[in-house]
């Protein structure tokens, strides 16, 4: 029995086993010697060679980077004896310890998280069965015990000589993704290829992020683009970071190296709570809650028509003006992103005036949307900000489903039963005034600057339909009208559809006061296997 | 609160401002505060200083004034006016509408768009506002009107006041070629020059051949800077002509131009002086302005380090015996140029308030605003000429927002998101127009502050100088702070060795923030470390959370990378303190501080630094202003710092092919077209900042590709403006 587990790398020792079956105490050190050198080869991945053109591509290997994301000491490593089974192509004479994956669990500023990370010196990183089958084992664990599982993707895809069998590999990830979904949070960090089939687990984790220049995502390569369309298209345009986070929206964001990107998932990390058991977490908080914010009272101009940067409302808001932006580049006229207050964890929807007027279309739905969603699974309570002048109108919003896709927003603000709070800067115009988290859709508390406005449309547009055919004079005349009655906050104030009129330079404390007292919110939607959410 | 807006387009704006300072008190307690926000400024701490003629409340004065100018000359009139019991009146453009000046005015009234020509020069627009307001008096402040005499005649022949001099005085002391004359005529030395009016480049090249090179070339009705240039041979002479007049016409409406010999590096030492309607006149004793950049001043000291008595009532005199000559009744500056063996040169008379100003009146302890006033009522002056104190000593620094590492300061724009003045010290004046979230505009002088500190020495004045930069809170803009920090801890100005000629001399090689010392970057690189622990530790502590088992660490291995160095430490902490081991050495930096405070006052080792974390980066690195000058700091664990070292570099982008904006500004004429071949060095275009005309040059020769902007355009700092093959 023994001997039939003998392998690859330690089929050295074999002949003297043999040869001396009854010395028990040599047979202990021996095998002590094989665990020794086992260990010795997993560390080696695919060895110094492969390593150094790892690095060559300005990459770090699997290790180096579990290295980099976890506190010092705290990474503790699963199956680092498993071997792939394959027999066909020669395969059999090629085994390495570990296979082409690492995986474990580690501390991440002394919390959990579960980690696998593919070693792209080790068979170019390809998904065997057991590769697949050491990931399902961490994603089963970190389920098990309530903690977020990042995936640390390099792999040149599967590993052509299993057959079905990587086949297989990908689908129980696959699975796993989906039964994890809303219970554990699952990020990827892609950080080399990632291409075929395999790209379709991080795109069902909640965030993905990229490495500029050595990270790429597609379906399918430039070469079978080529032969497929005959376009010409590099990897880099195909599939890099700068097409997947401003063109696409596939990854969240991008960070020009390795230890740029790992330094910066340790911040990441820091905003979640580690899974939909525990509340959005608290951190100590230095910044005064009750710090009154002066800059305010002047951030939205005068001119009703001029834009201003959302992010600076935000920055100013949030503790020590530290906002972790998801999708930055991404559908623009919406800002979204992770941020505190008073120590608590929030994530931030904002309209963007400086971007298309801060207009919702079908992008900046589906982005707020899964941000929406994620902060619902993860107990984390949603600020709004809200300067929307409408959903944009056109053809090609409304051939691409613009119906379809602003209802995802809707849907996921109606959904939402974590704390909402919604501030109306300015323009609440339409039904994106609805879709924004308004007091109709359970908001929590629904505040005003004095500089709000809401209304079904701007004074212009109503008064063109109300008024059309009427002189120009009648018309200045209503349009004026039409101003005085609903370009101010009122309308909605006085009939409680805002909960009170602010400050702006107190809105840092109202959002602190609140977020305290809803802590205790207990709200649950009745139960149902799952609604249909308009995909 | 009064709202008058003449224009329809105005209607909207107004009635967002209607809104804001009226209509919502009905709604609840939250609302008072809203209307508190229409601020009441209180009375700032320094007017204490104002001793020597204190405000008389029964001498007869004006009932309301209008102020015909913006930012923080108008709150600085504004100041006295409400202690005199004076109603204010401000006037302002559409976008200044919600600023500091326009709150703190009793009344105020929107005069136009935010080009100043259609604002704060728009004359009648500003005499319909005094109508409506029934304003007695105009005070001008300086810049915009307040050397217009057209706008002071008229306002004479309406029975308004111009608390400002006589237009009879301001024709003459104010154009320069009229005073070169007049000051002829008194006795005053004088620069040798042409005193007659120049026509063309040609004309310009031939006088300055006749006074020989370096001259200078200004406009007649030029001030602050603007207008004027240098220049060393016939291709300057010609190409300072051009800009300067260029410049003349759009800030002043003037376009005559003089030139005069350029004495180099000279000191620029000021008279302040105060004449009435009754022919008295007595001197403030001087001010020395000589730290300046492109001929505007930068700091500006009360006494002059290098004057001595006999010397102070030789100039004191002249500028005197210049003003009663022609019958000088308020305010008023005569310039002098002086060098180094005390010789001195009548420059000009600057016939209105000037921007430093206050440092005078620290010296003096006379109000002189306050002077204006009562002086424009008719009121003689009070107080003589041997009872005119010179106490102790005043510095004043100028805050822009600009940035000093391009040409000791290229205008820079922005809103400021964090704004706090350093005036809760003692001895420490701010004048200034802005607060937090106030925007720096193309529009306007990118001013942000006048920093202004007074005390028994002039060795106190500058520690306290030292200590204000250091706790001063601006985020938002570029500004000079670092460099104005610089000067005040550099040998040759704390001895008081300074000329005109002072920051090129100091600085040849441009401004490049601070150069530390080795011991100073010990203890940067220490706060750096102390900082990255203070932060690793609270990300491990959750309030609603276990404290997990497995405790944080107590000690980081870390890499500090400042610039191009690199320094390796290990940060033990331990109660109340961090100890850094660095070199062989430990040093502790004391946990007192936070990563929340804007600015925090640590102690290394022995030392006390005030430093400002500005910001953090998710991947570590810390943006901290340290001995005034910004920098980026990046922490990092000693294994990141070598796995950093394995990644290759990766290719810069080359800038050398195309042409971008220095600075936020407005695109004035475009001289490059599409598919020229243009040498290297040749104009490109010409972009206005803040008044001041900037030539843009090719940087290689080559064939323009694009040319992405056109006159009138607006452009951001480092916009991609022509692009060459």
């Amino acid at each position: 029995m023994f001997l039939a587990t003998l392998t690859g790398a330690s089929r050295a020792y074999s002949p003297l086993l043999l040869t001396r079956p009854c010395s028990t105490i040599a047979h202990t050190l021996s095998v002590k010697d094989r665990i020794k050198s086992s260990k010795e080869a997993a560390l080696q991945g695919g060895g110094p060679k492969r390593i150094e053109a790892q690095h060559k591509k300005g990459k770090l290997t699997a290790r180096e980077r579990i290295l980099l994301l976890c506190d010092p000491n705290t990474f503790s490593e699963y199956d680092q004896f498993a071997e792939h089974r394959c027999s066909d192509f020669g395969m059999e004479k090629k085994k390495i310890s570990g296979d082409s994956v690492v995986t474990g669990h580690g501390k991440i500023n002394g919390r959990t998280a579960y980690i696998f990370s593919q070693d792209f010196t080790v068979f170019g990183g390809s998904l065997s069965s057991i590769h697949a089958q050491k990931i399902c084992k961490i994603m089963d664990q970190a389920m098990l015990v309530g903690a977020p599982v990042i995936g640390l993707n390099d792999s040149g895809g599967a590993r052509i000589q299993e057959g079905v069998e990587s086949l297989a590999g990908y689908a129980d990830i696959f699975q796993r993704n989906v039964m994890s979904s809303g219970v554990v949070p699952q990020i990827s960090l892609i950080m080399g290829p990632c291409a075929g089939g395999a790209v379709y687990s991080p795109a069902l984790t909640d965030f993905t992020f990229m490495v500029r220049d050595s990270s790429y995502l597609f379906i399918t390569g430039p070469d079978v683009v080529k032969a497929v369309t005959n376009e010409d298209v590099s990897q880099e345009e195909l599939g890099g970071a700068k097409t997947h986070t401003s063109v696409s929206g596939v990854a969240h964001g991008a960070f020009d190296n390795d230890v740029d990107a790992l330094m910066s998932m340790r911040t990441f990390f820091s905003y979640l709570p580690l899974s939909n058991r525990d509340p959005a977490p608290i951190r100590q908080c230095d910044d005064p809650w009750n710090r009154d914010v002066i800059g305010l009272d002047t951030v939205v101009p005068l001119e009703t028509t001029s834009a201003y940067n959302m992010l600076d409302v935000i920055q100013a808001v949030v503790d020590e003006s530290e906002f972790f932006e998801i999708q930055a580049n991404y559908a623009k006229n919406i800002i979204v992103g992770f941020a505190r207050l008073n120590g608590r964890t929030v994530g931030v929807v904002g309209n963007q005036p400086k971007v298309a007027a801060g207009c919702l279309d079908i992008n900046s739905s589906v982005k707020g949307a899964r941000f929406v969603r994620f902060c619902d699974a993860f107990n984390i309570p949603i600020i709004t900000f809200v300067d929307v002048p409408g959903f944009l109108p056109g053809t090609a919003q409304e051939y691409g489903g613009i119906i379809r896709h602003g209802a995802k927003l809707l849907y996921a603000y109606a959904e939402a039963t974590v704390p909402k709070i919604t501030v109306i800067t300015r323009k609440a115009y339409g039904g994106a005034y609805d879709v924004m988290s308004s007091k109709h859709l359970r908001g929590d508390m629904n505040y005003a600057w004095p500089t709000a406005e809401v209304a079904v449309m701007g004074a212009k547009g109503a008064v063109k339909i109300l008024f059309g055919g009427k002189s120009a004079d009648e018309v200045a005349k209503a349009e004026q009208e039409y101003m005085d009655k609903f370009g101010n906050p009122f309308p909605a104030a006085v009939r409680g559809f805002v909960d009170d009129i602010i400050e702006p330079r107190t809105t840092r404390r109202r959002l602190c006061l609140d977020l305290d007292i809803l802590d205790r919110k207990k709200l649950s939607n009745p139960p149902k296997k799952h609604g249909n959410i308009p995909l | 609160m009064g709202i008058f807006c003449r224009s329809s387009s105005y209607a909207k704006l107004a009635q967002t401002i209607a809104l804001r300072r009226a209509a919502v008190p009905s709604v609840t307690s939250v609302c008072e505060r809203l209307q508190s926000s229409a601020a009441v400024v209180s009375e700032p701490k320094w007017t204490e200083i104002y001793t020597t003629n204190p405000i008389d409340h029964n001498e007869s004065t004006f009932s309301k004034i209008l102020i015909a100018n913006r930012g923080e000359i108008a709150c600085r009139v504004m100041h006295t006016a409400r202690r005199m019991g004076i109603k204010t009146v401000a006037i302002h453009s559409d976008v200044d509408s919600n600023s500091l000046f326009v709150r703190m005015a009793d009344e105020a009234v929107c005069v136009g768009k935010a080009p100043t020509s259609q604002s704060y020069l728009n004359v009648d627009a500003i005499l319909r506002a005094i109508d409506s307001t029934g304003a007695e008096a105009v005070h001008p402040g300086y810049g915009f009107l307040s050397e217009n005499t057209k706008f002071a005649a008229i306002l004479e022949s309406k029975g308004v006041k111009f608390i400002g001099p006589n237009s009879d005085a301001i024709i003459k002391m104010g154009d320069k070629i009229e005073s070169k004359r007049l000051a002829k005529g008194a006795n005053v030395s004088f620069i040798p020059g042409y005193d007659g009016e120049i026509k063309s480049e040609e004309h310009c090249i031939e006088i300055s051949k006749k006074i020989g090179y370096p001259v200078m070339i200004k406009a007649s009705a030029g001030g602050g800077g603007k207008g004027m240039r240098i220049a060393r041979n016939d291709k300057e002479a010609r190409e300072g002509f051009r800009l300067s007049q260029q410049e003349a016409k759009s800030s002043f409406g003037d376009d005559r131009m003089l030139v005069e010999k350029y004495v180099v590096d000279p000191r620029h030492i000021e008279v302040q002086f105060m004449g009435d309607k009754h022919g008295n006149a007595v001197y403030l004793n001087e001010r020395e302005c000589s730290i300046q950049r492109r001929n505007q001043k930068v700091i500006e000291e009360a006494p002059s380090p290098f004057v001595d008595p006999e010397m102070r009532k030789r100039m004191g005199t002249q500028a005197v015996t210049l003003a009663k000559h022609v019958g000088y009744d308020s305010a008023g500056t005569v310039e002098f140029l002086v060098d180094n063996d005390k010789n001195f040169y009548f420059l000009e008379m600057n016939t209105r308030l000037q921007v430093e100003h206050p440092i005078s009146e620290c010296i003096t302890g006379i109000d002189l605003v306050y002077e204006m006033i009562r002086v424009a009522k008719g009121h003689p002056l009070k107080v003589t000429q041997d009872q005119m104190p010179l106490r102790g000593w005043a510095i004043e620094s100028r805050v822009y927002a600009e940035d000093p590492s391009k040409n000791f300061g290229l205008p820079s724009i922005g809103r400021l998101s964090k704004y706090r003045a350093p005036s809760h010290i003692d001895g420490v004046r701010c004048d200034s127009g802005i607060e937090e979230g106030s925007e720096i505009s193309i529009y306007y002088d990118p001013m942000i502050c006048k920093l202004i500190t007074y005390g028994k020495t002039r060795a106190e004045c500058i520690e306290k100088q030292i200590q204000a930069l250091d706790d001063y809170v601006i985020r938002g803009v570029t500004h000079n702070i670092p460099l104005l920090r610089d000067i005040f801890t550099e040998k040759r100005f704390c001895s008081g060795d300074i000329n005109t000629g002072y920051l090129p001399s100091v600085y040849p090689d441009g401004f490049q923030g601070k150069s530390y010392t080795p011991a100073e970057k010990k203890d940067l690189i220490a706060i750096s470390a102390a900082m990255h622990a203070k932060d690793a530790l609270r990300s491990g502590k959750f309030i609603n959370a276990e404290e997990p088992t497995i405790k944080a660490r107590e000690e980081y291995l870390l890499t500090v990378h400042l610039a191009d160095e690199q320094a390796h430490c290990l940060v033990k902490c331990k109660p109340g303190a961090f100890d850094v081991h660095l070199d062989g050495q430990v040093i502790s930096v004391k946990d007192n501080f936070n990563l929340a405070e804007d600015v925090s006052h640590m102690n290394v080792g022995s030392n006390k630094h005030t430093i400002q974390l500005i910001n953090r980066k998710p991947n570590g690195t810390l943006r901290i202003r340290f001995l005034g000058t910004a920098l980026n700091v990046k922490v990092m664990s000693a294994e990141a710092d070598r796995f950093l070292k394995l990644m290759p570099d990766k290719p810069k982008a080359d800038f050398s092919k195309t042409v971008q904006a220095p600075m936020p500004g407005l695109v004035k004429s475009v001289s490059a077209k599409v598919g020229q071949m243009i040498p290297e060095g040749q104009e490109v275009c010409v972009i206005e900042a803040m008044k001041m005309q900037n030539s843009l040059t090719a940087a290689v020769t080559g064939k323009v590709k694009a040319v992405n902007v056109k006159p009138g355009d607006t452009v951001e700092d480092e916009q991609v403006l022509i692009e060459f093959e």
